[in-house]
């Protein structure tokens, strides 16, 4: 009964051994690798590669940007949210 | 000088001549006091990431102004009392622009380019999408 949470959790395997499943997490970021300076509300695309299924913004761990840019970032998401660009949850 | 977008949504019902209406008021609100609108986008119609005054999609307008930021306070006035606008927000945007530039002067001169990780994924073309709108 417990199996059919293993999907999303990964709890197990977490620690040392890293699984695949975690493909998300990057060196280096998108951000860094396409030099983007300006992180644009606008920019639905870019944004939506920092947002959950469910439209949760996503930890650091999981972007792998920087400090300074998670808070743009985060400050983007914001923006789009309250203009209709990006949902505040979805389900 | 500072610089500031204005995007708005006009609810799905409204004539185009009453969002050009609107973009004129602004206009005039705006150099009246020495501002001025550098750009006006009309993006068109779009859906909405979620439900707004019970409407699926929206108008997007948007507006580049360079001023002070006593004609911001004016057009947000603008905004609020008009019926048809569902919402808006106003971002300052000079000073993260101006940053961003700097770095990428700043890049030009000390950085080699960096190598492009190949584990991302690459449809992302650095272009706003909604251009073509």
């Amino acid at each position: 009964m417990a199996e059919m949470e293993n999907d999303d959790k990964g709890g197990k395997n977490g620690r040392n051994g890293r699984s695949s499943r975690h493909s998300r997490r990057r060196r280096v970021s998108r951000l860094t690798a396409e030099r983007i300076d300006y992180i644009d509300y606008k920019d639905v695309k870019l944004l939506q590669s920092f947002i959950a299924e469910n439209g949760k913004i996503l930890p650091r761990r999981l972007t792998g940007v920087s400090a300074w840019q998670q808070r743009k970032v985060t400050e983007a998401i914001k923006r789009a949210r309250n203009i209709a660009l990006l949902p505040y949850t979805k389900y | 000088m500072r610089t500031y977008e204005l995007m708005f949504i006009s609810s799905p019902n409204t004539i185009e001549e009453d969002i050009n209406k609107l973009t004129s008021q602004l206009e005039h609100a705006v150099t009246d006091r020495g501002g001025k609108i550098t750009k006006i986008e009309p993006w068109g119609r779009r859906k909405l990431a979620y439900k707004i005054e019970k409407f699926d999609e929206g108008i997007y307008t948007l507006v580049h102004i360079e001023g002070t930021g006593h004609e911001i306070a004016e057009a947000e006035r603008r905004l609020r009392v008009t019926d048809f606008v569902i919402r808006y927000i106003s971002v300052r945007t000079d000073e993260d622009l101006k940053r961003a530039a700097k770095v990428k002067a700043k890049r030009k001169t000390t950085l080699a380019p960096r190598p492009i990780d190949d584990d991302f994924d690459s449809d992302f073309d650095g272009e706003d999408e909604l251009d073509e709108l």
